[in-house]
């Protein structure tokens, strides 16, 4: 038994810090005043250089607007500000609104509404999400949860190009929201639970067409890996290992579909995204390393080649998706300035690799762990505990972190200011039986019964400040539920944040202290931005909306009498039904 | 010293002599080759409880399984292995919607039941129409309405072999179905 515990510290002692990757901290907008990606920027900091907001006066801020979605389910996207136009995109049916910031009010200038099949309702796990849109060229981008991309006309709301990505019938929806490097519109798959086979695509931005897509399994031509790849880890080198860590042809119904975050450094030219779960979750159905699930890719955006590739949990046995955010920036390690990848994962370890070629270079708790005991850094793998190895028709208990992990998709931010990472994230645990698997296309494809709780302090969510140069916690806040939204740090240096009982959150990002709340009309797992108004003022938005994977208890309607309702979320959440409804709505605040 | 069950339109071949009850005569017999009714007509699945004029007579479909055992534990077997856990889990909901409480988008009759899974629904229910033989669906159906409690006690399934995780079906409180709930898709903007 394994039980790794985090220090808490005080206040950080002075040293050195972390910095984001220059080039990757600026494109691909270099006006601070908008927000044109969910992630800010290409090395994803989501962090704003604007200060008007302070430590010190961030307790005057006041609702300077708001707007109805009209969508009732979990609103997990990152409004985007470009020019005077701020653009928001719904869960399902995938509304996407266009505010005109010019007028008071902020009024609606158009809606564009792009139909999706209503049937994509039924192949969407964790509820009918979208992460949020990109802009590029003069267009809004985004995914439809049936398996299409759509670009938009940013000032007419016109549609320019619809391509047809994915099959709901074969499982596949598409949540995440699409990154443009280069001219390519980068897109992957939703449907771990549906035996999918994971994906990503380029498009071309201005007409959509494909370019390229590369599988995250199966054989290296279809992973794109060619003479070029050069993993670091003994076991990520071979040849076909997308086949032969599966048996069979499992590898064809195996998973690791993209549906989170994508970085991007221009001076190595290379992007950097995880790969999510294998299917089933069952894992004595799919013995072997399940390449390439549950791991991270490097490749070219221009062509999608494969340069290296790791995976966080071989043979996953928890459905720790792979999908989190990485933050790129170059830190001193061991006295020396490297260029890392920063990851949050939902193991619970923060890692820090190497970006240009692959290796971890320390890989440290944030959260309580029982399924693991380290993380080798020798081979990069992790150290097992053995007692919390899911099996078929016997039920394990205390396996932390439960299968959303210490942190899932809701992403981090970094200020190069304070040098700390802010982390939204879980504390829980849960208890889990392998069952019998059946595949049948476009039916769920889990093969376990789940039931997650909190775990120890009872409290269900934090936001932790980690130094990844001290390599641990420099404070922590806790939270009663998953902290599910994103965060967004400022030059101000206060971080905002929103909790799913409602309330929006300013904190000190020197020291965590609260500053000032605003109780929206339903819970918040939405990230939040801030953008300079065309008044000069700067503003923070933030859509509320309860729902997603924690919330689909309340946007859902579900029965709390099961406790393996929602792939056993419902159990850990029991209690937010009663401290809110569903409801979508954006909130924006500024200073008097 | 025995008697014959009463004979039953559906049963093929002889019927074997039972020594017990008529009740549980019934409640235990293993029908492995059932005929079963087919899709039902149009005429008999009621949608809507809005009707001018005075409501005409339901359709009287027969549910060949509501009072046996057998087939509904057998029902609860095909629940998983269909994947209807999957989405609807233990009866909790997740990605479909629950199916142990009292609101019923489509109805909750067997009927109706069995022409959601044959014909599926327009926001996400797929349909098994020639995927899922009739037998099977009819004891599917049987195990559903088991979940909120609709069939008698000492039919529906006692003891889960799985983790725990939520009262038996037999245990269930009897819901009194609320048809006519809200569509998903009726909510969006």
């Amino acid at each position: 038994m394994s039980e790794p515990r985090r220090s808490e510290l005080g206040a950080r002692s002075p040293g050195p810090r972390a910095v984001p990757a220059a080039a990757a901290a600026a494109a691909p907008d270099t006006s601070e005043s908008q927000w044109i990606i969910p992630a800010k920027n290409y090395a994803s900091t989501r962090y704003s250089t604007l200060d008007q907001i302070t430590a010190s006066n961030v307790g005057q801020l006041k609702l300077a607007f708001s707007f109805s979605t009209g969508v009732n389910r979990g609103h997990e996207a990152a409004p985007l500000v470009v020019g005077n136009t701020m653009y928001i995109v719904t869960p399902f049916p995938n509304l996407l609104y266009a505010l005109d910031l010019t007028q008071p009010g902020a009024p609606l200038k158009w809606t564009y509404k792009p139909d999706p099949a209503s049937a994509s309702q039924g192949v969407a796990c964790c509820d009918l999400v979208n992460r949020g849109a990109s802009y590029f060229d003069g267009k809004i981008i985004y995914n439809t949860l049936d398996a299409h991309t759509v670009a938009v006309d940013a000032s007419t709301g016109k549609e320019v190009w619809r391509t047809k990505v994915g099959d709901i019938n074969q499982g596949e929806s598409t949540t995440m929201a699409p990154l443009v490097v280069k001219g390519k519109v980068l897109v992957g798959n939703s449907g771990g639970e549906f035996g999918i086979r994971g994906w990503l695509t380029a498009l071309d931005g201005k007409t959509g067409k494909l370019v390229w897509r590369a599988y995250t399994t199966g054989p290296d031509k279809d992973v794109l890996i060619g003479p070029n790849f050069k993993p670091f880890y003994p076991s990520d080198q071979g040849k076909d290992l997308g086949v032969s860590s599966w048996p069979g042809s499992a590898w064809k119904i195996g998973g690791g579909g993209v549906w989170g975050w994508i970085s991007y450094d221009p001076e190595l030219d290379l992007i950097y995204y995880g790969t999510a779960n294998p299917g089933p979750w069952n894992p004595d159905v799919r013995p072997g390393d399940n390449k390439w699930t549950a791991g991270i890719f490097a490749r070219r955006p221009e062509t999608g080649e494969a340069i290296w590739a790791y995976q966080w949990s071989p043979h996953d046995l928890y459905d720790y998706d792979g999908i989190n955010e990485q933050l790129l920036l170059d830190l001193p390690v061991n006295g020396q300035t490297r260029k890392v990848l920063v990851r949050p994962e939902r193991d619970g370890y923060v890692y820090v690799l190497d970006r240009a070629t692959g290796q971890v270079l320390s890989a440290d708790p944030f959260g309580y762990i029982t399924t693991t005991a380290g993380i080798d850094l020798k081979t990069g793998r992790p150290k097992q505990v053995e007692e919390k190895r899911p099996q078929t028709g016997k039920v394990v208990r205390g396996i932390c972190p439960a299968a959303p992990g210490v942190k899932d998709w809701q992403p981090s931010s970094f200020s190069p200011r304070t040098g700390l990472i802010y982390i939204p994230h879980q504390n829980l645990c849960e208890d889990e039986e392998g069952t019998q698997a059946d595949y049948i296309a476009g039916t769920p494809y889990v093969a376990a019964i789940v039931k997650m709780y909190p775990g120890p302090g009872g409290h269900r969510g934090e936001v932790t400040a980690w130094d990844p140069v001290a390599r641990r916690a420099a404070w922590v806040v806790k939270e009663r539920f998953p902290v599910w939204s994103g965060t967004v740090v400022t030059a101000g240096d206060v971080v905002f944040y929103g909790t799913m009982d409602g309330w929006f959150k300013a904190l000190d990002a020197k020291d965590g202290r609260e500053l000032w709340r605003f109780k929206a009309g339903s819970g918040i797992i939405g990230q939040p931005i801030s953008y300079r108004g065309p008044d000069g003022k700067q503003y923070v938005a933030v859509l509320s909306g309860v729902g997603g994977w924690a919330g689909a208890v309340v946007a859902g309607g579900l029965d709390v009498r099961d406790s393996s309702a929602a792939l056993g979320f419902v159990n850990a959440m029991k209690d937010l039904p009663q401290v809110t409804t569903k409801g979508g709505m954006l909130y924006v605040f500024a200073l008097p | 010293m025995s008697s014959r069950c009463p004979e039953r339109r559906w049963v093929l071949g002889a019927v074997a002599l039972w020594a017990v009850t008529l009740g549980g005569c019934e409640r235990e017999r293993r029908g492995f080759h059932d005929r079963v009714p087919g899709t039902p007509a149009l005429s008999m699945v009621r949608q809507s409880d809005l009707q001018p004029g005075p409501r005409t007579a339901d359709a009287a479909v027969p549910s060949p399984y509501d009072d046996n055992a057998y087939a509904v534990s057998e029902g609860k077997r095909l629940f998983n292995q269909y994947n209807c856990s999957g989405c609807h889990f233990q009866g909790g909901g997740g990605i479909g919607p629950p199916l142990m409480d009292a609101e019923w988008i489509y109805g909750s009759e067997p009927q109706n039941i069995f022409a959601t899974i044959v014909e599926g629904r327009p926001n996400g229910m797929p349909s098994f129409r020639h995927r899922i033989p009739d037998q099977q669906v009819w004891q599917l159906v049987a195990y559903v309405r088991s979940m909120s409690g609709l069939l008698a006690k000492d039919v529906a399934p006692g003891r889960s072999d799985d983790m725990q995780v939520t009262a038996q079906e037999q245990q269930t409180t009897k819901e009194h179905p609320v048809k006519s709930a809200v569509p998903p898709s009726t909510q969006r903007p």
